[in-house]
């Protein structure tokens, strides 16, 4: 499988297999993505900017895979990083992790792990004191692993 | 000159041209960090457990600590020697085996299956005292046997793809699989944190998902062959830093 | 109770900025994986994690099944006063597990 081409074709396959693996509940897609993130920001559009989603392009393992999400700001009283929250497109589930900061953070920092079904867009999105929203992407990839458990 | 490069050659030579490289080699470097890293390797998790199940009372109101200790000392070094020879039931025996057998017939307590949670935590702990030291397997002919046993193993096409072990971390090494980079399958990490397993396992349970790769039939967890297999792989490895608990894909 | 491992300072300056790591062992079933015996297992999983600092808030997360299993979280705090750091989890079937982590600050 060549990820580093997308073929709408191909990746419908591709989409097809990964679903079966989950037994045939669907996938989130884009259009679902940006409703989720519409739902966060409570309608507002975030801006490009401001927010870094440092994350492998070709991942070990799509069970975790460590992100750190990074956001510019003084986290000062009057200016400051109140939520971050992390979105993908392909999982089943668009939503991934929301984090409540505020100026006691001292940093806009956050690092976890989280599970990436295939290779897609990861969205993070930064909300300010201020009610602004700015957002950082990255595409990764993941493939399969070789030499899995199988049966016995 | 010609002197000269000669003697070049014989230095290189000497310095080894040891092309051994570790598995940790052959992991992107968020992977890396997390084994390097005690405070995110999530194998310390069993660490922890196993230095709480080191003190704890079994069976008979014996702990691990009653006979060996403060496991930071006696243990150092340990798990570096495995596979050996066990004198008790006269066979080449792996780490977890090991602690299997104090439990039942030190302490005489129920046994753990083989990749329980209790038995990993505890061959993880242990382990992490030989964290740093080289691989080194101990002599005697049995251990000699087995290794010469694992290594026919080793050599060995088999299941439907009808591969060898040494056709891919022999000759394939660095090549791609699918998405995976193949590493040379030194075994001196473990028990190790596998991603895919998103848990804790021994090398048999990698030496099993390895064969289910080649669609071969699987022996059964502490048959002869996996730990020959393990016998040969220590010997293969031996001189290379033990790296336990590790993280892998 | 699940193993946890989290990691402060036991010491810091005043206004100095923290790291805070925070690991604890959670299978963080998905809700969409099937069981050996093909039927799905149910979803199980940590749905938050707080830190309060001396009784208040500085860091909260909800978390969904995609984040790992042993969710491991990282964050910074300010180190503002000595005191007690509290680390809760909450999540399905009734989860909950608190950790304690002391702090000098000079």
């Amino acid at each position: 499988m060549n990820h580093l081409r997308p073929d709408p074709r191909r990746r419908r396959l591709v989409l097809a297999g990964t679903a079966l693996a989950f037994t045939g509940s669907a996938l989130a897609t884009p259009e679902q993505m940006a409703a989720a993130i519409k739902a966060f920001t409570g309608g507002a559009t975030p801006a490009p900017g401001k927010v870094t989603l440092e994350v492998a392009q070709l991942v070990d393992n799509g069970n975790a895979v460590p992100v750190t999400v990074r956001v510019t700001s003084p986290m000062s009283a009057g200016d400051h990083v109140t939520a971050i929250a992390i979105f993908n497109e392909r999982n089943p589930q668009t939503d991934v992790v929301k984090f409540t900061l505020g100026p006691r953070a001292g940093k806009a920092e956050v690092s976890t792990r989280i599970r990436m079904a295939t290779s897609q867009k990861l969205i993070a999105v930064a909300r300010m004191s201020d009610g602004s929203f700015w957002s950082g992407s990255a595409d990764v990839i993941v493939t399969l692993a070789a030499c899995i458990e199988g049966e016995g | 000159m010609k002197t000269l490069i000669a003697m070049l050659a014989m230095t290189a030579a000497l310095a080894g041209g040891d092309e051994r490289k570790s598995g940790a080699h052959f992991m992107g470097a968020s992977t890396q960090a997390m084994q390097r890293d005690d405070t995110q390797n999530p194998a310390m998790l069993w660490v922890g457990d196993g230095a709480a199940l080191w003190t704890a009372t079994a069976g008979q109101g014996k702990s691990c600590a009653g006979c060996h200790g403060d496991a930071t000392v006696s243990m150092k070094g340990v798990a570096a020697r495995y596979p050996s020879f066990d004198t008790h039931s006269k066979r080449v025996i792996n780490l977890g085996q090991r602690i299997a057998q104090c439990r039942q017939t030190r302490q005489d307590a129920p046994p753990w299956k083989p990749e329980s949670r209790e038995l990993l935590a505890l061959e993880s702990y242990v382990a992490l005292q030989s964290r740093g030291m080289p691989v080194a397997p101990p002599g005697g002919p049995e251990v000699g046997l087995a290794a010469a046993r694992g290594k026919a193993v080793y050599f060995q096409r088999m299941g439907q793809l009808n591969l060898s072990c040494a056709q891919c971390h022999d000759e394939h090494w660095g090549k791609r699989l699918a998405g995976s980079t193949i590493p040379q399958g030194h075994a001196s990490a473990y028990p190790i944190y596998r991603l895919e397993w998103q848990d804790m396992g021994s090398l048999q349970r990698r030496l099993r998902n390895c064969m289910s790769g080649v669609r071969a039939e699987l022996p059964p967890y502490g048959a002869q062959e996996l730990v020959d297999l393990e016998a040969y792989l220590a010997a293969r490895a031996k001189g290379m830093a033990m790296e336990s608990p590790g993280v892998r894909p | 109770m699940a193993r946890a491992l989290v990691t402060v300072p036991a010491t810091a300056k005043r206004g100095e900025i923290i790291e805070i790591r925070a690991l604890i062992g959670h299978a963080m079933e998905t809700g969409y994986r099937p069981g050996p015996d093909g039927k799905i297992l149910a979803r199980d999983i940590i749905r938050s994690f707080s830190c309060r600092y001396n009784g208040e808030q500085v860091f909260a997360a909800e978390l969904h099944p995609a984040i790992s299993a042993n969710p491991y979280i990282a964050f910074f705090t300010v180190a503002a006063e000595s005191g007690t750091l509290e680390f809760k989890w909450e999540g399905d079937n009734g989860f909950t597990q608190t950790e304690t982590a002391r702090i000098a600050v000079t």
